[in-house]
């Protein structure tokens, strides 16, 4: 991660699509009179699925909507790594190269996807479909190394199946996201080597028992108190 | 009220404070750098923890709560090494630069490392380093320096209003930035270099001129606005280095305008420091005292006392307008006013021309009507206290005048004052208040707005029993002490108006000026002009005599603030050359009149000033005035109200003198000129 600001060279204007601006007046509303400002995050998010990535004009539309200063939004928009402060490409590859993945092989998937893309981590292809970046760990480490593409997460990769990813997205197909090596979810990969057994069931409690003797307890404790000292 | 136990000693305080407010109390130091008692508490710097017992951890004690029978412990081992590590983990990216830090001497991350932090680094990594940021001409940054405690964020959001400051990324990106980097446009921005608790923000003015060891401190009152807030001059030698604000809860809190805190550059500039006289060629010639005497009764001896008039400026002591007075009535001159702007002020009823609910009031009260007048320009450490008040709740704000951001959201009534008879607080006020400015009473209708205040204030409940809101604001420090002196016309003498209109007709031959800059000089027609002064301005110009005064900092001087309350400035320094200081002047001119005035020490102008004006000799403390009927009954024209103060940084000569006061008019009066890229 580095330092994040905003992009030089900047859109003269923003505004949302009146389809987004309807999804946005859905979120708004969802918040008490006074308290819009909650819907920073909502916002800034439907203006980078709008248009690609978080301009300064769109920071300061979303202010303008909510009522807050333009640095409040700033500062939420530079906070969260997942907003895009520069133009990305149409697909957005960020490969996880946290420890899980890397154990798991991300290296060769970084590799495989500089040489497919042409193009270095953090960089976007010169035809401006692909931007290639590391993240930090994305959480699916189960399914290890985990590629990002837009929403989807392709899991279970390596260079091979990376490459036809690529090559998919390239010829504009739609592929399956998920493991790319056959897994189901994260089921285990192969046969189950654990939890072979049937699960033993949990201890049956006799409750009945059990406020019995609360009750005697507590009985013996009253009488106690009750008793005169000695 | 939970009783709770810190270090041993137990205290009893009110519900929801905190722990280290409790400790406050008790007498107990917590070191801190975020906290800060009049900003909202983040509780990010984690300096303030101490060990609870029964809490498993150490505790931010700025943020906890004290409970029913709380155990503090603030100096066991627990909470030692808990600071050790949090002091261990700011200096982690904290440069080494002490030596080159304008804020050596007086940092908090200094002092607290040396009597908190470990005795040796074990951090063998590369610091970071971080892009210095532009906040303007006032405050200089070094960011790299940043501990991330978000003082300044907060108090620009909270105090000054304009939320302009923040942090952007997270972790070890984090940045202190404003938007876009532009300059902080409050009037209270050099505050921020106060409250910066290390090195990142220092003043830029005073960049690297002195370490605070070397100055000397004199405790003194501000008079570049009519607040007289309570500031520490500083300084070295003969200069003044520079001004902070003190501690004063019932005017300034703890915070100061930024041209009161800069303006002071402009004292080393364009000083009169020696008498001048203009010679037959028409050009001011440097002269001796006597000589500039000499020239003076040559013109004023057997000259018709009607035929003089004299006009106080706004930075004027209460010693020299008493003095000259004294001397005008001697010479019997009925032709005086210290009301330069021409403001109907009614010097005969106090209340007219007060404060009267005090400053600290505002924090009581619940509905303000303010008439032409911007406190934000005018007196930007008053407006921080409507604001503070706005943001409890429960005020509600209406203006008339110029609408502009004031820093809180108020109900915009009109341009107009006749519009004022219609305004009526909301229903249920308690205490309504009116904030009555000098644009509308600098002004033909002046009087008759006054008059029209004084009885919508009636007639709203303005004023009741125990509760006076009806408050004229002033925007200069002399003007409260001149009309409780009385240093008005006499009987039916000339005031500022009659005084330039006799004097381009050629009824006032002689035209004192005290300092007196803001008036159209080029109204005084033929009129011989003793200008006495400090700095070469308007009224030096036109002056035929020069005789060089003290300033503020240079004199002790009475000043009566716009509430009423006399105060005493102190003398920080020398007047420059030959310049003296201002009561003195006149009592040795009053030797070359042959009308000596019977005083010889400024202990004796005192006691006769405050022989004749007992309120002055009531130092820091408010006197209900007497509220009778006053204001003329008039039309009021339907012209919309100008504001006084067009320019903030630049009112009065100090401030016209100083450079740092010129580039912040350039940047924030002159309005965003766009750099060609060639003109540095």
């Amino acid at each position: 991660m580095s330092v994040r600001t905003l992009a030089q060279k900047q859109p003269a204007s923003f505004a949302f699509k009146a389809e987004y601006m309807e999804r946005a007046n859905r979120v708004i509303a969802k918040y008490p009179k006074g308290r819009q400002a909650s819907a920073v995050i909502p916002l800034l998010d439907l203006a980078q699925r709008q248009e690609g990535w978080v301009s300064r004009p769109a920071i300061e539309e979303i202010a303008k909507i909510l009522g807050m200063a333009p640095i409040r939004v700033l500062e939420v928009a530079t906070f969260y790594t997942m907003f895009s402060l520069h133009p990305v490409g149409r697909h957005h590859v960020q490969v996880c190269t946290n420890l899980p993945c890397q154990l798991r092989g991300s290296d060769a998937v970084v590799k495989a996807c500089r040489e497919k893309l042409g193009c270095e981590l953090g960089e976007t292809t010169a035809d401006g479909q692909f931007t290639l970046a590391e993240v930090e760990c994305s959480g699916a480490c189960v399914n290890a190394p985990v590629v990002q593409i837009g929403d989807e997460y392709f899991e279970d990769v390596d260079a091979a199946s990376m490459g036809k990813i690529i090559d998919a997205l390239k010829r504009g197909e739609k592929l399956a996201h998920g493991p790319q090596n056959g897994r189901l979810h994260s089921a285990p990969a192969g046969q189950r080597t654990s939890l072979n057994d049937a699960p033993t069931p949990p201890p049956k409690q006799d409750l009945a028992a059990a406020k019995a003797a609360y009750d005697k307890a507590k009985a013996e404790a009253a009488a106690k108190a009750a008793a005169p000292k000695t | 009220m939970p009783k709770l136990t810190i270090d041993g000693r137990q205290v009893e305080v009110p519900a929801n404070t905190t722990i280290i407010q409790a400790a406050e109390v008790a007498g107990v130091e917590i070191p801190r750098f975020c906290y800060h008692e009049r900003l909202s508490i983040a509780g990010n710097c984690r300096m303030c923890l101490v060990e609870v017992e029964k809490s498993p951890k150490p505790v931010a004690s700025c943020a906890m709560p004290v409970g029913e029978g709380m155990v503090v412990h603030t100096r066991s081992a627990k909470a030692n090494k808990a600071r050790e590590g949090v002091m261990e983990f700011l200096l982690i990216n904290h440069p080494l630069d002490c030596p080159i830090c304008d804020q050596g001497g007086e940092c908090d991350l200094q002092d607290q490392a040396m009597a908190y932090g470990g005795d040796r680094s074990r951090y063998q990594e590369n610091k970071r380093a971080v892009k210095d940021k532009n906040m303007g001409p006032l405050v200089s940054t070094i960011m790299t320096r940043c501990i991330h405690c978000t003082r300044c964020v907060r108090f620009a959001t909270e105090v000054a209003g304009v939320p302009e400051l923040g942090a952007t990324g997270r972790g070890e990106d984090m940045e202190i930035t404003s938007y876009l980097e532009k300059s902080l446009s409050s009037e209270l921005s050099a505050n921020v270099v106060d409250l910066c608790p290390v090195g990142a923000l220092t003043s830029k003015p005073y960049a690297f001129n002195a370490r605070p060891w070397e100055l000397r401190k004199t405790e003194s009152i501000d008079v570049l606005d009519a607040l007289g807030s309570s500031i520490r001059i500083d300084t070295r030698g003969r200069d003044v280095l520079r001004v902070m604000p003190r501690l004063n809860e019932s005017i300034n809190e703890e915070w100061l305008g930024d041209k009161s805190r800069h303006a002071i550059d402009g004292l080393r500039y364009q000083r009169l420091d020696r008498p001048y006289i203009r010679g037959a060629n028409g050009k001011l010639q440097e002269a001796s005292w006597a000589d500039a005497f000499n020239a003076i009764a040559r013109r004023v001896v057997g000259l018709n006392g009607s035929r003089i008039a004299a006009i106080a400026g706004d930075l004027v002591d209460c010693e020299s307008m008493f003095a000259l007075k004294q001397l005008m009535i001697s010479l019997g001159s009925p032709n005086l006013d210290c009301r330069q702007d021409g403001a109907a002020l009614d010097p005969s009823v106090r209340a007219s021309y007060l404060f009267n609910s005090t400053i600290a009031g505002i924090e009581e009260a619940d509905a303000i009507l303010i008439v032409g007048c911007n406190p934000r320009k005018e007196a930007p450490v008053l407006n921080a206290r409507i604001r503070k008040r706005y943001l409890k709740g429960g005020l509600s704000i209406s203006v008339i005048g110029e609408n502009v951001d004031l820093t809180y959201p108020y109900h915009y009534v009109g341009a107009t004052p006749d519009l004022i008879a219609n305004c009526k607080p909301p229903e249920g006020s308690k205490k309504p208040m009116l904030i009555l400015g000098q644009a509308a009473l600098a002004r033909p209708d002046g009087a008759a707005i006054l008059e029209a205040a004084r009885r919508v204030a009636e007639q709203t409940g303005t004023i009741k029993d125990g509760w006076n809101g009806f408050n004229v604001l002033h925007t200069a420090a002399a003007r409260v002490g001149g009309l409780d002196l009385g240093f008005v016309p006499v009987a039916d003498g000339k005031d500022t108006l009659g005084i330039l209109n006799g004097a381009t007709k050629g009824e006032v031959e002689v035209v004192y000026l005290l300092g007196a800059d803001e008036i159209d000089t080029s109204r005084l027609g033929k009129a011989f002009v003793i200008y006495q002064g400090h700095h070469g301005d308007r009224g030096a110009h036109r002056a035929d005599v020069i005789l060089p005064g003290a300033a503020y900092t240079e004199k002790s001087g009475t000043y009566v603030n716009t509430e009423g309350r006399a105060q005493v400035a102190a003398r920080a320094s020398f007047p420059p050359g030959e310049a003296k200081e201002d009561w003195a002047i006149i009592r040795a001119l009053s030797e070359a009149l042959s009308k000596t005035l019977p005083f010889d020490s400024l202990d004796q102008v005192r006691a006769a000033m405050r022989k004749a004006t007992p309120s002055l000799g009531a130092l820091d403390t408010i006197t209900k005035a007497e509220w009778k009927p006053f204001g003329t009954a008039g039309t009021i024209s339907a012209t919309p109200f100008k504001f006084s103060i067009s320019n903030y940084y630049m009112t009065d000569p100090i401030s016209r003198a100083s450079p740092t006061m010129a580039k912040c008019t350039e940047q924030f009066a002159m309005g965003a000129t766009p750099r060609t890229g060639t003109d540095g």
